[in-house]
């Protein structure tokens, strides 16, 4: 067994652990390791082959791979240790990081501050419990991804994807131009769960139906799957059985969620939200466990890399200062309540000294797709102010910041509250 | 005889809804746009749809056996799967640099396929 | 045809392997055949996996008779073979409003089986020993013996017992016939040539009947009788301590939750006759009685954490009881037919019951002198501790890349599992002997790097890499070989 000793130490290599990595670095903690279990940094980004990432961060469009190795360059350039082909298998809450690899075998380190940035996973068919058969063909948007961009398959030829979040939008179009037949993707609920424009540009350029309201209710074939039965659901998402159609198949893509991966963070008893599946943090994205801090879509998804990055950038600024000893909070915690229509709001806490306040924006999703918005923030039951959308969809995240004099009036505050809602007067 | 079409513009992730009043290729008003890049979109998803096209080709040595790579600038929708082909037949040696020049002005479009990664040589 | 063999046994469920691992201590010529890929793919990979104490059981059947002596063998065979078995009890939940007399006539039925330290225990015991049982619980039947295991790792393991004793194991071969010569059994034919041997054992499940009509036996009659389940992530937070059975009805012993080996939690199952022995599809109804009944016993069970559902089916013989026979009108041929449950708990009585019938046939059973009892223990990365680890990497580097995250699953386990006896071939017996894929992610991060392990240890091309049976490859085209295959209509 290896003991090492690290100021900290990021577990995942994604762009979330790579922008806490280079932020903390840069804010003079230089021994800094990132722990990654594959074989290569940038975590699900070198398999997102397509274009969309970067825009408001490098104002310009780039592909997954690009954006990842514009940060991985980054963090070489900056002589941050990187341990790749290693798992992290537990964290306790005196940051003790217990890796292993086939290089050097059992790693035990003492870390300083803990960046926990190991992404999410894909739900599964087990999950939402799709009766029939369990044949081989029926795998999850996220690894047929895989597959198809990195590993060199095509997992299938005639397709169908259940769940129109943003990675089934992109392997229907990604599948359709390798010479897949890409039959339907349906969606249990009236709108989609992935962003307008893959919508536009992955099945509506290629003219492959989205089948709202509808969902998968049979699978069928006893080696490899044959054929999907789909029905439409009424309004309580329940199918319809006269509605049922047979579609022959021979691979159903499964994009029906995320949930960030957070066995690691129970480990060390990080306290998590379940409305996102992820950490509680403050605005610092520490969690209830000094010292250990979480960002990426191990705290929330995220649906833009962006955010990832900015978020990233807060969690490994605050690590830094963590380990600095420049880390206060105050003794009094304001909290952050979603309100009518909202699903979460990131952080769930503000509990850092006004030192820290130059800027804290609010990350949030909206629970139902409304047009014509108006956000609304609240402290302790007053009206602060509002902003004013076009459109707010659950499947695009919300940032919307606090405005300074908030920020300075924070420790007279007991809760701020945000809702979003119908747009008044329209 | 004007019409009019509703657009999301795919220029960035925020995904304006863009009213478009054309004639023909005409384009006689466009609404609802956040942005300049907005009114450009809207303007040749009329005229003529163009799209970046990201996709994977064959890497001989390479650390994977695929490289990603993606055209330099927007291309005709209509030439995606005739790209696609030219782009599959074709294998390239590792080592190559992102933004490596793979296949040049493929189909006449002025795009040229780039490698939107490092891709080392196996080892 | 072949070199002649002592015995045949045709299907590794478990109860071939069991018949196999019990005459491997003999001085015979053993082979048993398996038509699929691997050993204990049909009936044996799909049930509760309870090794039952043995009350349910009517005193008048073989059931009842082989349930008990089994359930007491698995102690030591459990460990001799490295099995993972846990005695962690049953109950029998009468609720409010049930037939409380039931609980009562089962105690007696039990203590007519000899099984033993059974209990009456109240509500109160039950509060204690099962904190999230239903409020509305009066009282139970509480049996210390009975416990689960892992009925996939326990055919496996008696198997690679066998095999360690000489015994051939031919996966992929189905037998097509079976040869007899005046009266007499000769061997068999199947899909691989032909077999010679003196004494045939049928153990093909589902398919004993179909499998006894090559020699003119007409009285056995398989229907498949399914049973649906859900499986939760062992992350679930929600203690149940027993195998806990709600009072049995006249069909059916109701819907059971338990925890597995591994401490998932396991709810199921249905009980239903269906009309294809291939008939494994789950359906709407039968998971909705699954979770209902499920939720009678543990009112605050969600769906939240299950990472599967599942069906299996029983083979049940029209006498509703086992059927271990040496055939009247042929020499040589003994049925281990209508092994329902309680299957898996009698598996090793089972196993002695039948080697007594083949003595009874002409069989000599002379002890061999250098029979191995054991067999050794796999390597499960998932049950150490960091320590343990630690010491596993030191000494063999492979150990240290993880493959499997959510269950931890090495490479050089993986590896093992491919190449030891009674190897496994497909992306599912990788599944079986390791866990990789059984976690919650359901291979989604693993299932790529297993089908390139087996492509590469198999020397095959990850395109023929099968999840299991027949057709089932995983993958069915290289990158690009598509394009320009089919006329594609413009963008
Ligand atoms: C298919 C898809 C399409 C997307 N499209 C877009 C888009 O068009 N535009 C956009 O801006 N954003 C897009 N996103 C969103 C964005 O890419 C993600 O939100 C972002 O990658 C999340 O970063 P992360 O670092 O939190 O997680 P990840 O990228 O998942 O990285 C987590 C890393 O942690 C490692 N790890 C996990 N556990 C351990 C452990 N125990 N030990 C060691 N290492 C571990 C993992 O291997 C992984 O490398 C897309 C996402 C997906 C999945
Ligand atoms: C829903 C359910 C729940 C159950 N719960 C329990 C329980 O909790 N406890 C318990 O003790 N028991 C239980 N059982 C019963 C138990 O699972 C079975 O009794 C046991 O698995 C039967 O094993 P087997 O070897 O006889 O049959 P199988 O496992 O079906 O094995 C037969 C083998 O023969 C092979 N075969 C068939 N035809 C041919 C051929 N022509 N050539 C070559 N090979 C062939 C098949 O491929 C198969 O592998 C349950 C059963 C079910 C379905
Ligand atoms: S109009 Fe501008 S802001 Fe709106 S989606 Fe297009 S590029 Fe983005």
């Amino acid at each position: 067994m290896l003991n090492l000793k690290k100021d900290l130490v990021v577990i995942g290599g994604g762009p979330a652990g790579l922008a806490a990595a280079k932020k903390a670095y840069d804010e003079g903690i230089e021994d800094v390791m990132i722990l990654e279990r594959d074989f290569e940094l940038g975590g699900i980004l070198p398999q997102c082959i397509h274009n969309g990432f970067g825009l408001h961060y490098f104002k310009e469009e780039l592909t997954g791979p690009e954006y990842a190795q514009r940060f991985i360059n980054d963090v070489k350039e900056r002589n941050i240790e990187i341990k790749l082909d290693t798992m992290v298998l537990d964290v306790t809450k005196d940051r003790k990081v217990y890796a292993m690899n086939k290089k050097e075998g059992f790693l035990e380190i003492e870390a300083g501050a803990v960046v926990l940035a190991m992404g999410c996973r894909e739900r599964t068919s087990g999950a939402i419990g799709i009766p029939g058969t369990r044949p081989a063909g029926v795998i999850t948007a996220g690894t047929a991804q895989r597959y198809t961009n990195i590993e060199g398959f095509v997992p299938g030829d005639e397709v169908v994807i259940l769940g129109s979040g943003d990675i089934g939008l992109i392997m229907a179009r990604r599948m359709k131009l390798e010479g897949a037949d890409v039959k339907a993707v349906c969606e249990l609920l009236p709108y989609t769960g992935g962003l307008t424009r893959n919508v536009v540009q992955c099945l509506e350029d290629y003219d492959i139906p989205l089948m709202l309201n509808h969902t998968v209710t049979a699978i069928k074939g006893e080696g490899r799957l044959e054929a999907v039965e789909i029905s439409e659901v009424d309004e309580n998402l329940k199918p319809i059985p006269a509605t049922a159609k047979t579609i022959k198949a021979d691979t159903l893509l499964l994009s029906v969620g995320l949930i960030p991966e957070n066995e690691l963070s129970k480990k060390a008893d990080v306290v998590l939200d379940d409305r996102t599946g992820g950490p509680i943090v403050n605005e610092g994205r520490e969690t209830n466990i000094e010292g250990i801090f979480a960002c990426g879509n191990v705290l929330h998804v995220h649906d833009l890399v962006d955010w990832v990055t900015e978020e990233s950038q807060i969690a490994g600024a605050h690590a830094a200062k963590y380990i600095k000893n420049s880390f206060a909070k105050t003794n009094k915690c304001v909290d952050v309540k979603a309100g009518e229509n909202v699903s979460y709001v990131i952080p769930q806490k503000i509990e850092l000294e006004a030192g820290d306040r130059k800027k804290i924006p609010l990350y949030m999703r909206v629970s139902t797709p409304l047009t014509a918005v108006d956000i609304n923030l609240y402290a302790d039951g007053e009206k602060l102010y509002s902003f004013s959308e076009p459109f707010a969809k659950p499947g695009e995240m919300i940032s919307v910041p606090l405005a300074q004099k908030t920020l300075d009036d924070l420790d007279n505050l007991n809760e701020i509250k945000v809702e979003i809602i119908e747009k008044e007067g329209e | 005889m004007i019409e009019t079409k509703t657009l999301t513009c795919v220029a960035c992730p925020k995904g304006c809804e863009v009213t478009v009043e054309y004639e023909g290729d005409e384009i006689i008003d466009i609404k609802g746009n956040a942005c300049p890049q907005g009114q450009d979109y809207a303007k040749e998803e009329i005229v003529a749809p163009t799209r970046i096209l990201p996709t994977t080709i064959r890497v001989k040595n390479g650390a994977l056996p695929l490289c990603p790579v993606k055209t330099t600038k927007q291309i005709p929708l209509e030439n995606m799967f005739e790209a696609m082909q030219i782009i599959g037949k074709k294998e390239i040696e590792a080592p190559v640099k992102m933004g490596e020049v793979l296949i040049e002005n493929i189909m006449n479009t002025g795009a040229d396929i780039v490698a939107t990664r490092d891709m080392p040589e196996e080892i | 045809m072949s070199k002649k063999y002592d015995v045949i046994i045709i299907g590794a469920g478990i109860s071939g392997c069991a018949v196999a691992w019990k005459l491997a201590r003999y001085n015979l010529d053993i082979l048993l055949l398996e038509k699929e890929a691997d050993v204990a793919t049909g009936t044996t990979k799909a049930n509760t996996a309870i090794m039952h104490a043995g009350y349910n059981a009517d005193p008048d059947k073989l059931k009842g008779r082989l349930n008990v002596k089994g359930n007491e063998e698995i102690r030591e065979v459990s460990k001799k073979l490295n099995i993972p078995y846990k005695e962690i009890g049953s109950l029998v939940v009468g609720l409010e409003g049930d037939d409380l007399s039931v609980i009562d006539e089962l105690y007696q039925k039990g203590l007519k089986n000899k099984v033993k330290n059974m209990e009456i225990v109240d509500r109160d015991w039950l509060f204690e020993h099962e904190p999230n049982i239903s409020r509305d619980a009066v009282k139970a039947l509480w049996a210390p013996t009975a416990g689960v295991i892992t009925p996939w790792e326990a055919a496996l393991a008696m198997a690679q017992n066998a095999v360690a004793n000489g015994v051939e194991v031919k996966l992929q071969t189905a037998v097509e016939d079976v040869l007899t010569e005046e009266g007499k059994v000769v061997g068999v034919k199947t899909n691989q040539g032909d077999f010679a041997a003196d004494y045939v054992v049928n153990s093909a499940g589902l398919y004993a009947d179909e499998i006894a009509k090559m020699v003119g036996i007409e009285k056995i009659n398989i229907t498949p009788r399914k049973g649906e389940y859900y499986i939760y992530d062992h992350a679930k937070d929600f203690a149940v301590n027993h195998v806990v059975f709600p009072i049995p009805t006249p069909i059916s012993k109701g819907i059971v939750v338990t925890p597995t080996v591994e401490n998932n939690l396991l709810i199921g199952p249905t009980s239903e006759n269906v009309e294809s022995k291939t008939d494994l599809a789950t359906t709407k109804e039968g998971l909705k009685e699954v979770y209902e009944g499920a939720k009678k016993l543990y009112p605050d069970l969600d769906l939240r954490d299950t990472i599967r559902v599942f069906a299996g089916l029983r083979a049940a013989d029209d006498t509703e009881d086992f059927v271990i026979e040496a055939a009247e009108n042929v020499k040589g041929f003994v049925n281990v037919a209508g092994i329902q449950s309680p299957g898996l708990a009698s598996s090793t009585a089972i196993a002695g019951y039948t080697a007594d019938i083949l003595r009874d046939e002409g069989l000599t059973l002379s002890e061999k002198k250098n029979y191995i009892e054991t067999r050794e223990e796999p390597v499960r990365f998932y049950e150490m501790t960091n320590k343990e680890r630690a010491k596993m990497v030191d000494q063999n580097k492979e150990y240290g890349q993880i493959i499997c995250r959510c269950e931890t699953v090495s490479y050089k386990e993986i590896l093992d599992a491919i190449n030891s006896p009674v190897g496994a071939r497909t992306v599912n017996a990788v599944k079986r002997r390791t866990r990789a894929g059984a976690g919650r992610c359901q291979a989604g991060f693993c299932g790529p790097r297993v089908v390139d392990i087996l492509a590469q240890e198999l020397g095959i091309d990850p395109t023929e890499v099968k999840q299991e049976e027949g057709n089932s490859q995983i993958l069915e085209y290289k990158i690009k070989q598509l394009l320009g295959s089919r006329v594609m209509g413009n963008a």
